[in-house]
């Protein structure tokens, strides 16, 4: 059950901030398609950084001594480098949707076909190989918090509650939690957020009380390009042990598929993004996942094929849009230039 | 006389294209630039080589005993050009048809697997002793295209009658597509055993004796893969033309596509027009899968759940620089193929990799998105010259250059 709960969280907090990510773009007026290949980007430069860092010192002392301090400030250093680099690449979409005015769908499928090739690119001529990796180590032995990182005998027994999520867990997940709330708060709470979300729904009568829907529009957009950058990083660092290899597996189109299941509201984005990742946990590790502790492994002794496993993910995203997209309230505005003359 | 000519909406349209080709091919060069520069190892002389390259690598032929690039007519390069040109054109004609309806078919890889999947299984689980191989080639050919048809349908079902959003839905099919294909290729005995140098692979269709005949063009391009599918694929395209601008059936997809509600007010049958015209993208895709693997000199990895074919991806800047004009898009596809030969060359005589192609590809979609704005800026630029009729005479020439 442990085993279950922590990969499931691994899975569903990168969906959840991605999802968010598309909430704050959707809701001021741009879709942005695009949150796959900004993920894939901002893997790759949280891994990137990560990679040069550690031919420092400081770092490599810190490893070796076990100074977590250190480590778990060189793992939110790279998450903030990853959401800078992000929001840098979503002004792409932000100028060619906001000031040329171009399909918005077009632009974010171009951001997608770039960030994979630019990446593999770039990785193939860093590395040599189709995958970037760690200098040294892996991401469990420098990032993940474990009982010695707390300063914990590895024999003390924590309980049902704090073996789950005090240890083999990584700062990040819950950083990514934080931020979630603090911006679901913002963007519900604030009057920045009324706005974002009045040039959403009706850009004119946004316009018409003084507010300035571009702005706001980049606002919005860079807001997601930030959060679905970090939330590739995070993504990279706790599922695939910190490397990038111009893919997150669709990880973006199931954030945005997410985002409409959960309506565009936080709170059932949320609870969407848990029912996801259960979903992508089962397929990704349906073999080793044993339910109540019993030592046996249902899933696997179910003697279902490991390709139905796989296609679940997928072939649930379609069913729950199946039964939801009727009901689903987009943001009025959505996917439309914004034109100051248009009535 | 010339000025008339950029006016016109064709010529625009041409000009867009050509603009972001240029632009796209100019970003390729700036970026193995800086990364040339950034890296001793690659240094100026391998930065000129891939410069050079990217934009003249199909008459690339090799590396002289000096070391130095050579150049000229290389029958190999043009051959696989035009080979791997034929399933783009066809994806390309899948996603321009979407287009032309008001659909964004991204389910093109999806619906290029299904098509894979029947027409390698119809073309090796035939035994060709009992029916001719000619009757097996077409009847894998048709399986390929009806595969991909009902695969393009269901995004068009969920659509119509669901309202799914059809990006979303095609992006989940493609997904569902890469694992039944693995599932099933898993399943069967249609896996390579007899080279047992190769792990992973399907049987190429001549194992069988299907085969797409060459109709004389390996004698134009020896020692090429090139075959009779680009011709039919030629073919097609033009079918498609007459089909969308010359029958009612053309003109009601259309319709539904510029404004669903007004046609059905108009008595169109909405609902059944996306299906279809999501079914006819499919069938488009299908085929083209079924036209470059029934080429039989080629292998299928079948082991796909986790990546999606490029072939399927790359019809979508094929449909959108071709301004979604079927015709278009045969043109369209040779360069696409033609940026893979480049790509090919680049990973083969430089430092750099064939991924730099894909960066290019993605900036002319980029391009695309706002092909609007740089139409308009030419119009600017055609109202602006009437006044000097010297001026788009300079602007054509330089459009024919950079070509």
């Amino acid at each position: 059950m442990t085993f279950l709960i922590q990969q499931t969280m691994l899975y569903a907090v990168p969906l959840m901030i991605v999802a968010l990510a598309g909430v704050f773009a959707e809701r001021s007026g741009i879709i942005n398609l695009a949150l796959e290949g900004i993920m894939i980007f901002g893997a790759f430069i949280g891994v990137l950084f990560v990679r040069s860092m550690q031919s420092f010192d400081v770092f490599l002392e810190a490893a070796s001594n076990g100074d977590w301090l250190v480590l778990q400030g060189l793992e939110v250093l790279a998450m903030v480098v990853s959401a800078i680099m992000g929001a840098l690449f979503s002004l792409l979409l932000s100028f060619a949707s906001i000031n040329l005015k171009a399909d918005q769908t077009i632009g974010g499928t171009a951001l997608n076909l770039m960030a994979p090739a630019l990446v593999l690119f770039l990785v193939r001529v860093l590395a040599n190989q189709n995958t970037l990796m760690m200098e040294t180590g892996d991401a469990a032995s420098w990032f993940m918090i474990k009982k010695s990182t707390l300063g914990i005998d590895r024999k003390t027994d924590l309980g049902f509650f704090g073996e789950t999520f005090l240890v083999k867990v990584y700062l990040a997940t819950y950083l990514c939690i934080l931020l979630f709330i603090i911006l679901s708060v913002i963007l519900y709470k604030t009057r920045f957020g009324l706005r974002l979300r009045a040039c959403g729904e009706n850009p004119q009568a946004a316009a018409s009380l003084g507010i300035n829907v571009y702005k706001m529009r980049y606002a919005g957009t860079t807001i997601s390009g930030a959060l679905a950058g970090m939330g590739g990083f995070v993504y990279a660092l706790t599922t695939a042990n910190c490397t990038a290899n111009g893919d997150v597996a669709g990880f973006g189109f199931l954030a945005l598929a997410v985002m409409i299941f959960g309506n565009w509201k936080p709170g059932n984005i949320a609870a969407a993004s848990l029912l996801f990742g259960l979903f992508k946990c089962i397929a990704a590790a349906y073999s080793t996942i044993d339910i109540n502790g019993d030592g046996v492994y249902l899933l696997a002794e179910l003697g279902i094929s490991s390709h139905l496993y796989r296609m679940l993910p997928y072939l649930v995203t379609l069913v729950v849009l199946a039964f939801t997209s009727k009901k689903s309230r987009a943001p009025k505005a959505e996917g439309i230039p914004y034109d100051k003359g248009s009535r | 006389m010339k000025d008339s000519l950029l006016s016109k909406d064709g010529t625009r349209k041409l000009l867009a294209s050509l603009i972001s080709i240029f632009i796209g091919l100019m970003v390729g060069a700036i970026v193995v630039t800086i990364v040339g520069f950034s890296k001793d190892s690659i240094g100026p002389a391998g930065v000129w080589d891939g410069v050079r390259l990217i934009f003249g690598g199909l008459f690339a032929t090799g590396r002289d005993a000096a070391g130095s690039l050579t150049w000229g007519f290389n029958s190999t390069a043009w051959g696989n050009m035009l080979f791997r040109a034929t399933p783009v054109i066809m994806t390309g004609l899948s996603v321009a048809v979407a287009f032309k309806t008001g659909l964004f078919n991204i389910g093109a890889p999806g619906q290029y697997l299904m098509g894979t999947m029947a027409t390698l299984m119809l073309a090796l689980g035939i035994p060709s002793d009992v029916v001719p191989a000619g009757l097996i080639w077409v009847i894998a050919f048709l399986g390929g295209m009806l595969a991909g048809a009902l695969w393009g349908a269901v995004p068009g079902m969920l659509k119509a009658f669901l309202n799914i959003n059809e990006v979303l839905a095609c992006i989940m099919t493609n997904w569902l597509a890469a694992n039944i294909v693995t599932w099933a290729f898993d399943v069967s005995n249609f896996k390579n055993v007899v080279e047992s140098t190769k792990t992973g692979y399907i049987y190429k269709t001549s194992f069988n004796g299907v085969q797409t005949p060459n109709l004389g063009l390996d004698i134009l391009f020896p020692n090429s893969q090139v075959n009779g599918g680009i011709l039919i694929a030629v073919i097609i395209a033009l079918l498609v033309y007459v089909i969308m601008n010359k029958t009612i059936l053309g003109y009601q997809l259309k319709a539904c596509g510029a404004n669903r509600h007004a046609a059905r007010y108009a008595g169109i049958n909405d609902k059944g027009s996306i299906v279809l015209s999501m079914a006819i993208a499919g069938s488009l895709a299908g085929g083209g899968a079924a036209l470059y693997w029934l080429s039989g000199n080629t292998e299928f990895f079948w082991s796909t759940y986790q990546t999606l074919p490029a072939a399927g991806f790359n019809g979508i800047p094929v449909a959108l620089l071709a301004a979604n004009n079927p015709i278009g898009v045969v043109f369209t596809g040779i360069f696409m193929a033609m940026l893979d030969i480049v790509g090919q060359n680049l990973t083969g005589f430089t430092a750099y990799n064939e991924y730099i192609t894909d960066v290019i590809i993605a900036v002319i979609v980029y391009l695309s998105a706002f092909s609007l704005v740089i139409q308009m800026w030419l119009t600017g630029k055609s109202k602006a010259s009437k006044a000097q009729p010297q001026k788009p005479n300079d602007e054509t020439q330089k459009g024919g250059e950079q070509a």
